[in-house]
């Protein structure tokens, strides 16, 4: 089993604030971990620390076995990590064509512009919005957005894949689709983090999951462990009988 | 598609300059000439702009300290070094761009409002250090020797020549704005334009990008102050860092049409007419300025995407044929 991704130690600070304190994991190639925790918790700020737009104060962060704790966002990218945001970030005035091009052109494979224009009519096929191609990404709805948000990312054809609660502000028909699309990313080999707060979700996707609470991690297991685990009931889930209902419905 | 559609948008701009470079020796008039020339080095200037303000996103309020460092430069190694033409307008463009990377080191790393008030600082700074260098002739300036002319076929060919050579200049810029909208650089640039830190997610060096999208705006202006400041025999600190021309500057670029390789040709075309109008009629000649602010509020108000932008947002069919 190769490590893809270890975490170790990481402690990030803003000013007083004690964003992340001493988080630890690994990931092994091909899993798809799951990152629970309430609001504020610092699932975002653990994304955004991994992939370098923050750099920890302790700890370190190693990608393929390499040391990547002060690198910027852009290595990480070239070196195969690709991420999608909470709050969605196309670039209005270019195409849906144009943005999943970006994700192909300077991710870790380099494209050229004509295997890109390839690639990104592949993926927008892919992710389900094809029919809009050629419009401009700021005419989208939020759910095509985060949509066009996973098409960048996987555009890159990522080793591994930041997913920020992607499943947030759609309805239960487009949750189901959202869910088959990360299913079937993961069989073509990617590795995945995903933050969500829609527990049914992502106790049923991951392997793994990871909960953090006031930037500690409490616990970190099977999802089944992880409904049953006292400490993350009284932080998190509130209620022991919402975590029999949540293994139930499996 | 068919292949001349494809290319359409480059055609059409070099279209324009074809007829700009024309146009004297069809009306026959020596005045044809000095207004063709002056629209040129607005096309040429307002382009090299567009690389940074339209593609990268980047607004600049100073552009015109590279028309003016380059110039005083090229002019310099022409009148006292005694070095050719062609040479010194290579040398400042050289020097432009190479004031471009180290400012770009510098002040890039700025963002939106921040950016754009380092870059009047610059122009300004530049503009006093001009002024106490005593190399370039301080306050004074340099003026050319006419024997200088001489070697040109005197001051008459001379003066013939720097408008085809202005001519070459402009196509050399909108060339250059083209290539760099059809490549990836310029989709890494674009993607940078709209949001830098998504871009920088997806794996676009914006550090180096940007620097290097200033230094490709900086080098033709640097070449066309060389030009200017030849054609006109002297150059003076106050020539060369007009700061109300940075802001004529990006005036035609909004007028025209910010991020398109057309926008900002026609850009420069209305607006250089429109000021040749003004400054000729009575009642215009001396508020000419304060019409050009007008209409940059008028412009960012109504049509922010100027006039092609408008063009392609109004009729999508056009995006593919107006680059």
């Amino acid at each position: 089993m190769t490590l893809l991704l270890q975490v170790q130690g990481v402690t990030k600070r803003f000013g007083g604030l004690q964003a992340l304190t001493q988080v630890t994991f690994d990931l092994p190639k091909g899993q798809i971990l799951g990152l629970i925790g309430p609001n504020g918790a610092g699932k975002t700020t653990l994304f955004n620390t991994i992939n370098g737009v923050y750099h920890p104060e302790e700890g370190r962060i190693l990608f393929q076995g390499k040391d990547v704790t002060n690198k910027m966002p852009y290595h990480l990218a070239k070196m195969g990590m690709a991420r999608t945001h909470q709050i969605v970030r196309p670039l209005n005035e270019l195409t849906l064509r144009e943005n999943v091009m970006v994700g192909a052109c300077f991710g870790h494979e380099n494209q050229s512009l004509s295997k890109a224009v390839k690639i990104a009519d592949e993926v927008l096929e892919f992710v389900g919005i094809s029919s809009r191609t050629d419009q401009l990404a700021g005419s989208l709805n939020v759910a095509q957005k985060k949509r066009l948000e996973m098409a960048r990312a996987l555009a890159s054809h990522p080793y591994l894949l930041l997913l920020d609660e992607v499943l947030a502000g759609l309805n239960p028909s487009e949750i189901d689709g959202m869910i088959q699309m990360i299913l079937d990313i993961r069989k073509q080999g990617v590795t995945i983090i995903m933050i969500e707060h829609l527990m049914k979700a992502v106790m049923n996707v991951s392997d793994r999951i990871l909960v953090l609470d006031y930037g500690t991690q409490i616990a970190e297991g099977s999802p089944n462990e992880i409904a049953n685990h006292p400490k993350v009931i009284e932080a998190y889930l509130g209620d022991p009988k919402l975590a029999e209902q949540l293994m139930e419905d499996d | 598609m068919r292949n001349w559609q494809k290319y359409i948008g480059i055609i059409l701009p070099l279209l324009v300059i074809a007829g700009l470079m024309l146009y004297p020796t069809i009306t026959g008039k020596a005045a044809a000439r000095e207004t063709a020339f002056t629209i040129l080095k607005a096309i040429a200037l307002a382009s090299s702009l567009n690389i940074l303000l339209g593609y990268t996103g980047y607004v600049s309020f100073g552009h015109i300290v590279f028309f003016g460092f380059g110039g005083y430069v090229g002019f310099y190694l022409l009148s006292s070094q005694g070095l050719s033409l062609w040479i010194c307008i290579l040398a400042g463009g050289f020097s432009s761009g190479l004031l471009a990377f180290l400012l770009g080191k510098a002040i890039l790393r700025l963002r939106g409002a921040y950016f754009a008030l380092a870059t009047i600082g610059v122009n300004e700074a530049m503009r006093a250090f001009i002024n106490n260098f005593d190399l370039f002739g301080g306050p004074t300036g340099i003026t050319l020797n006419f024997k200088a002319y001489l070697a040109y076929g005197g001051a008459a060919k001379a003066l013939e020549m720097a408008f085809y050579v202005v001519g070459g200049l402009a196509i050399l810029a909108i060339i250059l704005s083209y290539i760099i909208r059809t490549s990836k650089f310029g989709l890494g640039l674009l993607a940078i334009r709209e949001n830098e830190d998504a871009a920088e997610v997806m794996g676009v060096f914006a550090p180096d990008a940007k620097t290097w999208a200033y230094v490709l705006s900086a080098i033709i202006p640097g070449m066309i102050g060389v030009l200017f400041f030849f054609k006109n025999g002297n150059v003076e600190p106050h020539d060369a860092f007009p700061l109300h021309a940075s802001i004529e500057l990006l005036v035609m670029v909004m007028l025209g049409g910010q991020g398109t390789v057309l926008g900002p040709i026609l850009g420069a075309f209305a607006y250089q007419g429109m000021r040749g109008y003004l400054v000729t009629s009575d009642f215009f000649k001396d508020i000419q300025l304060s019409v050009s602010g007008a209409l940059l509020l008028i412009i960012v108000l109504f049509i922010p995407a100027g006039a092609v932008g408008w063009l392609r947002q109004r009729f999508p069919i056009l995006r593919r044929v107006l680059a």
